[in-house]
């Protein structure tokens, strides 16, 4: 039965892209410009909210997109997993972007408004929902191409120096990685005659068990060039701080996570018959452990946040590598926990930035007593990104290592050794950002640290919404885990092709 | 379905190229490095499609003997994808070039900062020494 809600699978791609058209024609307008983008913005979260709710009561969603007889057209599927990350990415852009708006009233007077900003913006918006809709390999990766575009243009944004510097390795890191797909794309073309990730997961388990470990392996690097997966992380401390404070807040909390769901997609739905779980499982330590050093050694909250970000990549990597029921339901509350987190704190950091004037901890101080509501916005998600009980960072790091300890191998026991590390040296680089921005004097030779500050209203009641959004994930961790058990089962139940293909003549 | 050895090697020696190219500083170079990389998966597709037929027009030819369209249809998609990768970087070489006068791309800043501060064994300025107000012993004992 083809109920005619699955036409709503296309809008969270179509929406944007249409809207970035109009507001690319209303360039020289910026305020209808800002009024189409919020409008689209503001469309999605609804319509991903729908689709939520059928993937989680009526099962895996499709839909033969072009009329072609299925198999030939190009599937969207929307499954518990999809539906998930499109309506937190959603409500994350949405937030982003409003932050932005609130960051170009500010600067008017200073920065004339980059009319190229918006319809990037919903380009990326729109990469990201075809990453996750998408139903074959190859319109993953046009999603992934997307997004990667709208990407180098929001990074080199106004062309400065360093942007062009980190642009550059930026650029040139994810074109390799988007050439290595295409070599991936060829390869699993050649060996299975399809794309189609539905026809794939019963196709591959037929192939040589040689043909099957290399396909799987050179997937599993690109997607961790991607998701930033150590030894191929090194990229993203050096890329992402430069960029203007709304558009790292977008990148830490989407970009990473596109990669560590096309991680989760393929290792599960087309691998689940061969798991990885030592490459997997040494990578998220080596991950987890490498990140977390290099925060310590930081001294620039965007770089700390950055390289705290890598490290807990490696959570996620954790809970896919373990392949049971509960890493994985593990590795997909931890991703929604994670979006909207690193999200909150990159707004944050913002904040921090036009309060005090840097983001080095070495120029700032005294940030508590100059704006103590400043001071409660960072260090509610900052003790949740550090993982402290109540908060939805404990509940997710709690869920991962009980799933640990139930595989009771001495590498998942390693793992979660290391996860407790990875946590206590978390919250000693929260720690340090907190006593020395928000409590100490600054160095000597800082600029005195501003009285009485007054923060930009609509920037701060957006990093609000975020972080409200953080507790709300808290409050409802219950349910939320319940729907990620689901989701895990429905990724490794076979609903997937079964749904899928269920309209394919034989 | 065997393959063509010869595209296979022609694509391999490609790639072999564009890769040393990308490990280049200078952005035209890297540039150079990712047409031709791309240009050689373009043929990996073509090898992945079979041997070469007849176009596939309902009609045109006998069911079975014509060329495989779709890997057809996803080298046009990364070809287009790799013109906008050329104007792109093409642009942010050029903007490098009106900067610097040249278009090589430098080391990160606080990475050369950190690695400075390791060669001469010395704590950053963030290092915080911890130490009991009265005796002035470490905190942490060696």
């Amino acid at each position: 039965m083809i109920s005619s809600l699955t036409n709503l699978l296309p809008l969270p791609i179509l929406v944007p892209l249409l809207g970035a058209g109009v507001a690319l024609l209303l360039g020289h307008r910026p305020r209808a410009q800002r009024m189409v983008t919020t409008l689209c913005l503001l469309a999605v979260p609804v319509i991903t909210s729908v689709l939520l709710y059928l993937a989680d009561t009526r099962g895996v969603q499709h839909l033969w997109v072009g009329g072609w007889r299925p198999p030939l057209g190009i599937a969207l599927v929307s499954d518990r997993l999809s539906a998930l990350m499109l309506l937190v990415a959603s409500l994350v852009t949405l937030s982003v972007h409003v932050f932005a708006t609130g960051q170009d009233d500010e600067e008017r007077k200073v920065e004339t408004p980059v009319s190229i900003f918006h319809p990037t913006f919903l380009l990326l918006s729109a990469g990201v929902s075809n990453a996750f809709l998408a139903g074959d390999l190859f319109n993953l990766f046009v999603g992934f191409e997307m997004l990667l575009f709208s990407s180098y243009v929001l990074l080199t944004l106004g062309g400065t120096a360093d942007r062009i510097r980190a642009g550059s390795t930026y650029v040139v890191v994810n074109l390799l990685s988007s050439t290595l797909f295409l070599m991936a794309l060829t390869a699993v073309y050649a060996a299975t005659g399809t794309v189609n990730i539905a026809q794939l997961s019963l196709r591959l388990p037929e192939l040589d068990d040689h043909a099957q470990g290399a396909l799987q392996m050179i997937l599993l690097v690109v997607f961790a060039i991607k998701a930033a997966v150590f030894p191929l992380s090194a990229w993203l401390p050096d890329s992402y701080p430069t960029a203007p404070a709304p558009v790292t807040a977008v990148f830490a909390g989407l970009l990473t996570k596109v990669g560590v769901y096309a991680i989760l997609r393929t290792q599960t739905v087309l691998f689940d018959h061969r798991p990885l779980s030592p490459v997997l499982l040494v990578a998220a330590l080596l991950t987890m452990l490498v990140g977390i050093a290099g925060a310590v050694a930081q001294v620039e909250i965007k770089r700390i946040l950055s390289f705290t970000l890598v490290s807990h990549i490696g959570y996620m990597t954790f809970g896919i590598g373990l392949a049971t029921p509960e890493g994985l339901s593990g590795a997909i509350f931890y991703t929604a926990h994670h979006i909207t987190i690193q999200t909150a704190l990159f707004l944050v950091v913002g904040l921090i930035e036009r309060v005090g004037g840097s983001t080095s901890i070495d120029r700032l101080g005294r940030l508590a007593s100059a704006s103590p509501a400043l001071a409660a916005l960072f260090f509610v998600p900052a003790m949740n990104l550090a993982g402290i009980p109540p908060l939805s960072g404990f509940v997710g790091k709690l869920g991962l290592l009980n799933a640990g300890v139930n595989d009771g191998s001495p590498l998942a026991w390693l793992l979660v050794v290391g996860s407790v590390l990875t946590s206590l040296l978390t919250l000693y680089a929260m720690a340090k950002i907190w006593s020395r921005s928000f409590w100490a004097d600054p160095v000597e030779g800082a600029p005195e640290p501003p009285d009485n500050v007054t923060l930009p209203r609509l920037q701060t009641m957006t990093a609000m919404a975020m972080v409200g959004v953080t507790l709300a994930i808290t409050v409802a961790a219950g349910p939320l885990y319940g729907y990620a058990d689901r989701a895990a089962d429905t990724l490794r139940n076979g609903d997937y092709a079964r749904v899928v293909l269920s309209d394919v003549d034989s | 379905m065997s393959p063509n050895l010869t595209l296979a090697i022609v694509a391999g020696i490609l790639v072999a190229c564009g890769v040393y190219l990308l490990t280049e500083r200078s952005l035209t170079r890297i540039l150079i490095g990712v047409i031709i990389m791309s240009n050689g998966v373009n043929i990996f597709f073509l090898v992945a499609s079979g041997p070469a037929g007849p176009p596939p027009f309902v009609g045109s030819s006998e069911a079975g003997t014509s060329a495989d369209p779709l890997p057809q249809a996803m080298v046009l998609t990364a070809i287009v994808i790799t013109l906008a990768v050329t104007a792109f970087v093409l642009a942010m070489a050029y903007r490098s070039f009106q900067l610097h006068g040249h278009d090589e791309v430098s080391d990160d800043v606080e990475d050369a900062r950190i690695r400075e501060l390791a060669d001469r064994d010395e704590a950053s300025e963030s290092f915080e020494s911890i130490a009991f107000a009265d005796t002035g012993e470490d905190v942490v004992s060696e």
